[in-house]
């Protein structure tokens, strides 16, 4: 087995594009939701429900783009539930957080089994096909890693930029980051604190209902009930990697994923020698190292987890 | 003071939390060009005022206009469109953030596509020219002093083009020096036609800085004068209702030496110096003064007497013991009393109950334990003693600390170190945001312990103070100590200047002694 050859592999490298996609639209929406000052755990379930929400609109008959957009409302729905506990109530965003996923993973489970009753093998969908994009996907060896790839996947590319431009250069992303950092500052400068996190929260629910959407309606063609697998916690890791920063948080998704997918290869070639549950295990412990290098030196947000209550210090 | 129309005019304020009235029908009145002192204690209803002026509270009663147009209650963003501006007591400002970004939230459409910084920065550039503010527009919050903190509130009210600006006790953390800046930028902005009020309990700078008086009491308003025809006293009996407390001064006669510090230096993980070749000698009935701007090391040096901070190099000896390596429990088990800075965050747990508060620096002794079983009867009767002789007023020993004021959260803590009779008192910021009354209580005690021949440190950025209580004072200055000072053989300013770094001073302060 050739590592470095591995490395120079074309087919690797869209690999492991492929399967950052849905992290990172995870990833990004844990972020903006965090640097507002609103940790949601309810990423978990929420892209469970996401995965099926879009599937299951596509199943009945619906568009594929619409499909994601109905995913993306389902997520804000979510989003806008952990708001009102966690924002209005001011209740523990650790507590609500788990609740939202319990709740949402198990009545996207309930919701399959209640259209679809009687089925053994998961039906499918025809799920978004590869783009080749003219001209670009001409381009040597980028062509084919980023041009080649589902629409999906170039969407979750450009929502990085996208979030990354509006955090650091709108007003609104301004008011959401110092909403992250202290609420008094935005309170006393006229603007609503509890209208910026609800947004920010239910916004990013959407963009982690998408993430999961993903996998459903570009992955894979089908619904498998758990089929989310602890991304949702992985994207709650990266976002700390990532020092809430969009940039480097596309850094962490991608080195994850190419841990990911170099498992899968070398699980392939490697044979019997060593068990296929270390390879698994890998990408994790790659990230639980990553973590502790990178999060010494994170600057959490200042607000990051404190209710904000008017009218008090 | 013209005697036209008032620029803001407050009628007939009534706001009641529970049974607590807070302000009882307030009028004022503030015209253009002018500095208002509104004065009172703590709890006299001038935040309350303020909080209802600028929208945070709504008033049950009474009616605001501003320039004879009526304001809608409740809502900064009306505050701020009406030219309101207010500089919190507790800053605003996100730490990590910048300068600008802080200045600019909310004052730009809130969906535009992108904000325009060079507009910004030119505006930002001209208004501290033209008042004089230095703030560098890029630097972040993080990295700047108190000073340039609260100037950076100013800023952030001019930019929105502020005519009223309310100042919430915003000479309670600068120095001497900064203060007087701050004075200067009020008169050049009164000049210019703003109107301020400024809310303050200390009156020298009332005198120095206000054009008229409000003097607010239980939540009402007692006395009201142009600041030329009064005096000091005469609002001190104002804001108090009846004679000051006085703090007696005595004659100090140093017993034996308690602690002595020589050549201690300490650094943290990554090198830095914290504290650099510190000597001090503290003996039985003395109180050292400690002077200085915050930032100083003060905290560092608090820690080190608390058993937090191990010194890299130097001698340290506690009641003629040497020390290696201090740890917090030996430190208060040795006889060490700590009336630490941050009374919310390090003083009390506001979460645990008055009863568990006192508690927490004496549960390991055989009167309140035993066989590791508290012993809540004892404990219960101890604190309810405590509470009689200081005074402390709370919800009963179950009520949880969050729910006392600032003034009996501090007389808590006194009431757990005093009662078990430390040899060596340290007490950094003790009176800090008190008002007269509870400072005066905090330096009968102080004094009092010192007296029964305990020695008091007494670290504070408030000169006043130290003049008040220390017998000696050193100043702090970038993690060192100056020699001590005798404080009736200096002024203010002369420390002020000390405090910002003038060795010089101090040298000129240490001639003089040696000459007198």
């Amino acid at each position: 087995m050739d590592l470095l050859h591995l490395f120079l592999e074309v087919g690797f490298w869209a690999a492991t594009v492929r399967m950052a996609t849905p992290l990172l639209f995870g990833t990004i929406g844990e972020l903006i939701c965090e640097r507002a000052g609103v940790l949601n755990l309810g990423i978990e379930g929420i892209m469970a429900a996401g995965c099926m929400t879009g599937w299951t609109w596509v199943y009945f008959g619906g568009d594929l783009w619409t499909g994601v957009l109905a995913a993306a409302a389902v997520g804000a729905l979510f989003g806008l539930l952990h708001a009102i506990f966690t924002v209005y109530c001011g209740l523990s965003q650790h507590v609500t957080g788990l609740g939202i996923t319990m709740l949402a993973s198990a009545l996207s489970s309930f919701v399959f089994r209640m259209l679809l009753p009687n089925i053994t093998t998961p039906p499918k969908i025809i799920p978004f096909q590869p783009l080749h994009i003219p001209v670009l996907s001409n381009i040597p060896f980028f062509g084919d890693v980023l041009f080649t790839q589902s629409p999906m996947t170039l969407l979750a590319l450009v929502s990085v930029f996208a979030v990354a431009y509006f955090l650091k250069k709108t007003p609104a992303g301004l008011a959401l980051c110092m909403t992250g950092e202290n609420p008094m500052a935005v309170e006393s400068q006229g603007l609503s604190v509890f209208a910026i996190r609800t947004g920010a929260v239910m916004i990013g629910s959407s963009f982690m209902a998408v993430g999961g959407a993903f996998l459903t309606m570009s992955a894979f063609d089908a619904f498998y009930i758990g089929m989310v697998n602890g991304r949702g916690w992985i994207c709650i890791a990266l976002v700390v990697f990532s020092s809430w920063n969009p940039g480097k948080a596309l850094l962490g998704t991608i080195i994850f994923a190419a841990f990911d997918a170099l498992q899968m290869r070398v699980q392939q070639q490697s044979g019997m020698l060593i068990p296929y549950q270390f390879y698994l295990m890998m990408p994790y412990v790659v990230s639980i190292i990553a973590l502790i290098i990178m999060s010494r030196r994170s600057a959490y947000p200042k607000a990051l987890l404190i209710p904000f209550r008017k009218g008090e210090r | 003071m013209n005697s036209t129309k008032p620029l803001l005019s407050l009628k007939n304020i009534t706001k009641t939390f529970g049974p607590l009235v807070a302000n009882d029908s307030i009028d004022l009145d503030l015209h253009r060009g002018e500095i208002l002192a509104l004065l009172g204690e703590n709890g006299a209803g001038k935040t309350t005022l303020m909080n209802i002026l600028f929208g945070h509270y709504v008033a049950d009663e009474g009616t605001i206009e501003i320039d004879g147009a009526p304001l809608t209650p409740g809502s900064p963003k009306e505050s701020l469109q009406a030219k309101l501006g207010m500089v919190h007591q507790h800053f605003t400002l996100a730490d990590n953030m910048t300068v600008l970004d802080n200045i600019m939230l909310g004052t730009e459409p809130f969906w535009a596509f992108r904000r325009n910084t060079a507009k910004a920065v030119k505006k930002i550039k001209r208004l501290s020219d033209q008042y004089e503010i230095d703030v560098n527009p890029h630097s972040m919050v993080s990295h700047l002093s108190v000073g340039q903190r609260q100037r950076v509130e100013i800023l952030k009210a001019l930019y929105r083009d502020t005519r009223i600006l309310i100042l919430d006790e915003p000479t309670a953390v600068l120095t001497p020096q900064e203060s007087d800046h701050l004075f200067a930028t009020l008169r050049l902005l009164v000049a210019e036609g703003l109107a301020i009020i400024f809310i303050t309990h200390k009156l020298r700078e009332v005198m120095a800085v206000s054009d008229r008086c409000q003097v607010l009491r239980h939540g009402k308003t007692i006395h009201l004068c142009k600041t030329a025809d009064t005096t000091a006293d005469k609002l001190a009996k104002e804001m108090v209702g009846g004679e000051l407390p006085k703090v007696e001064r005595r004659e100090s006669k140093p017993g034996e030496l308690l602690l002595e510090l020589s050549d201690i230096n300490a650094t943290d993980k990554k090198g830095h110096q914290l504290l650099r070749e510190l000597n001090l000698s503290l003996h039985g009935g003395e109180i050292i003064g400690i002077a200085g701007v915050s930032g100083n090391g003060q905290s560092h040096f608090a820690d080190l007497l608390s058993g937090l901070l191990i010194p890299s190099s130097g001698s340290f000896q506690l009641l003629g013991k040497m020390i290696d390596r201090p740890n917090p429990l030996q430190m208060l088990k040795s006889g060490v009393g700590r009336i630490p800075e941050d009374r919310t965050a390090t003083g009390v747990i506001g979460d645990m109950t008055v009863q568990e508060n006192i508690a927490l620096e004496k549960y390991w002794k055989n009167d309140f334990s035993s066989f590791g079983l508290l012993n809540n009867s004892a404990l219960a009767k101890h604190t309810r003693e405590l509470t009689k002789t200081f005074d402390v007023r709370c919800g009963g020993l179950n009520a949880s600390a969050r729910t006392m004021s600032g003034g009996n959260m501090q007389k808590l803590i006194l009431a757990r170190v005093l009662s078990e009779k430390p040899r060596v008192i340290l007490a950094n910021q003790p009176t800090w945001g008190l008002d007269v009354g509870a400072t005066a209580f905090v330096h009968r005690q102080l004094i009092e312990a010192s007296r029964n021949g305990a020695g008091v440190i007494v670290i504070s950025e408030d000169l006043d103070e130290l003049f008040s209580v220390a017998d000696v004072i050193q100043v702090m200055y970038q993690g060192s100590l100056s020699p001590p000072i005798d404080p009736s053989r200096t002024t203010a300013s002369e420390l002020g200047l000390a405090m910002s770094g003038h060795r010089d001073v101090i040298h000129s302060m240490m001639l003089k002694e040696a000459r007198a």
